[in-house]
């Protein structure tokens, strides 16, 4: 079962050549926005919410990218998006060589085979009447790959298998499980028909933090063996810096820094950043208690009405003039590093 | 040594025997009172379905020197004004309610779940326009629309059936519809989108099961309203016409008229449908908690 899997995923040998050797995904440039409407019967437009606003990056084959940003700063929109479970409003969104971004529903489907997801919450994404043998088998039987029941059953076994479970718990029920457990079920039926990308929206947040480091891990076994590229969305810094071999940083619909994991732990240049890993508390109180603090005042402001010029600019202990009107690009440093900030132009 | 054998099959028995016989002894053991519904609405199945030949007398065969008999041997439920066997007319009786009580009850829960399914997964304009249709059905007083379609195609069986699923079905969207509502944010949904399963693979494996406590619950719910209704209908000469044994119409009829002088008249229908209607209560509570797979881990 395995091999014929992996053999229709190969099987758009077109598609696939061209791809081979830039990126497995590049978004460019994407944008969502969502309109605010007002009114009952006759709606009107009123405002323009830009949760994603210019967002460009590329995932390689085989690598972790992390996406890390405070809540509601369009980082699971991101995700939502590339997914096509969002409409994007504009950019390109280039997976395996082809732009997905105005795909139809029917040429979507067959994309679908080739990314899958994972979402935040082990207990809601997991439906609670099927059994873990028909939500692992799923994707499996949605993409008409269930028609001989016998391999059908010795995959579904297998992807059990693979994720640490044992293959009798097909036939019980998700709320059998604990939190870790379930989103172990929820990988499963990520892997079930051999994605290229996984994206994995918040994967851990909500599992205690002795199980986080379990499910962490089993997402890079799983990544060594199956070759799997991962897009990692979080807001725990710790697991990112410990899955992911480069991180993107977003802010208000924006990316503003990319870097290579040890260059942004090490040196992180745009001031969102340093001020984020400022923030993440050391396990140690007397260093703690010493480290310099670097707090950032105020609130993000509404997407609903970013501030003009450089969107962290009321925010930022380093704030220019230039940075009140001008918005500065995400511009390349080299050595796989871009940043988007007026300091480091 | 019989004891033991004894206690070696109860043990054994889950196992050995299908999933409907798992299932009733969960039903005994763990909901009681379901199970009392369930035995007195099986009853009544049994009852309305051999009518024919449980009943000791003729429907509608009179007696004129046995006018109003109080219960005795010969007539366990007393006779009427007429001297008709009020035990054959109420197992008559039964026999009435369980086809208009299922057909419709049946059919109405089929329209609401086929309307509430749809407006509630889909949403969006079709939904608004769809549900202020609702709105607008519900404002119409159900008696005058069931006086208009009894007065166009006259009282009959059919006409009642079809009017009460209508009725009921559009009203009963709503209920659905809120529970579809709930259930369709559910990231369970959202990953079957992603995966590219179809709408109707959705709403067949997600979103019924899902809501199905809720449609146990109308339907069986309206199996009582319904045999409520037909007992109203039945007093206004809007229901089955007159020497057809319905509960509503002999608890209107004769009960009423002569509730002095055979107050066993009106006890007989009146207990009937009571029980009855209470019953499929019990029983569909008792269904509802069952079919849950959350509830089975109280073994």
């Amino acid at each position: 079962m395995p091999d014929t899997l992996t053999n229709t995923a190969a099987s758009a040998p077109g598609m696939r050549d061209a791809a081979a050797n830039g990126p497995l995904l590049r978004v460019e440039d994407l944008k969502v926005h969502f309109p605010v409407m007002k009114g009952v019967v006759i709606q009107k437009q009123v405002a323009t919410v830009k949760a994603v606003d210019g967002v460009s990056f590329a995932v390689d084959r085989g690598e972790t990218l992390g996406l890390v940003g405070e809540s509601g700063c369009g980082k699971s929109t991101t995700g939502l998006a590339i997914l096509r479970m969002l409409k994007p409003t504009a950019g390109r969104i280039v997976f395996e060589g082809e732009d997905i971004a105005g795909h139809d529903k029917a040429r979507m489907r067959k994309v679908r085979r080739r990314m899958q997801m994972v979402y935040q919450d082990p207990y809601g994404s997991l439906d609670p009447r099927m059994s873990v043998g028909d939500i692992v088998g799923e994707p499996l039987v949605v993409h008409g790959l269930a028609g001989d029941r016998r391999k059908y059953r010795e995959r579904v076994a297998e992807l059990i298998r693979m994720v640490g479970l044992l293959p009798d718990m097909a036939e019980r029920y998700p709320h059998e499980f604990s939190g870790g457990q379930r989103q172990r079920i929820g990988i499963a039926r990520a892997l079930a028909l051999n994605p290229g990308l996984i994206i994995c929206d918040e994967p851990v947040s909500a599992l205690d933090v002795s199980i986080q480091a379990q499910v962490v891990n089993l997402f890079m076994e799983l990544q060594e063996r199956l070759g799997l590229t991962y897009l990692f969305i979080a807001h725990d810094l710790s697991v990112v810096r410990h899955i992911s071999n480069r991180i993107a940083v977003m802010y208000l619909g924006r990316i503003v820094e990319i870097a290579t994991r040890d260059q942004l732990y090490r040196e992180p240049l745009h001031p969102y950043t340093q001020a984020l890993l400022a923030a993440v508390p050391i396990p140690d109180p007397a260093l703690e208690a010493t480290r310099p603090q670097q707090i950032i005042s105020g609130e993000v402001p509404s997407a609903l009405r970013p501030p003009p010029g450089c969107r962290f600019h009321p925010r930022c202990p380093h704030a220019m003039d230039k940075c009140r009107t001008e918005d500065p690009p995400l511009r390349d440093l080299g050595s796989g590093r871009a940043v988007a900030c007026h300091l480091h132009a | 040594m019989a004891s033991v054998a004894d206690t070696a099959v109860v043990t054994a028995s889950p196992r050995r025997h299908g999933a409907f016989v798992r299932f009733v002894i969960r039903l005994f053991r763990e909901k009681p009172l379901g199970a009392a519904g369930a035995v007195i609405f099986v009853l009544f199945l049994f009852c309305g379905l051999f009518a024919d030949v449980l009943a000791p007398y003729g429907m509608n065969q009179i007696s004129p020197l046995n006018r109003l008999k109080p219960p005795s041997w010969q007539h366990p439920f007393g006779t009427d004004n007429l001297g008709r066997d009020m035990f054959s007319r109420c197992l008559y009786g039964a026999q009435l309610s369980v086809i208009i009580g299922f057909c419709a009850a049946g059919l109405a829960t089929i329209i609401s779940v086929v309307l509430g399914i749809l407006t509630g997964y889909l949403g969006g304009k079709f939904d608004l326009v769809a549900q202020r249709f609702v709105d607008a059905w519900m404002s119409f007083p159900d008696l005058i629309i069931l006086i208009v379609v009894v007065s166009v195609l006259g009282p009959g069986m059919p006409q009642i059936i079809g009017t009460l699923a209508l009725l009921f079905g559009i009203a009963g969207s709503r209920i659905i519809r809120s529970a579809v509502v709930s259930v369709r944010e559910n990231m369970y949904v959202h990953a079957a989108q992603s995966t590219g399963a179809s709408t109707f693979r959705i709403l067949w494996r997600h979103i019924l099961p899902n809501v199905m406590p809720p449609v146990i619950v109308l339907f069986t719910t309206r199996v009582g309203v319904v045999i409520l209704v037909e007992s109203g209908l039945s007093f206004l000469g809007l229901g089955v016409p007159p020497p057809a044994p319905t509960w509503g119409g002999m608890l209107s009829g004769a009960g009423r008229t002569f509730m002095y002088q055979g107050p066993w008249l009106a006890l007989a229908p009146g207990l009937c449908l009571t029980v009855v209607v209470y019953a499929t209560n019990m029983f569909g509570d008792a269904l509802r908690d069952l079919l849950d797979p959350r509830m089975r881990g109280s073994r």
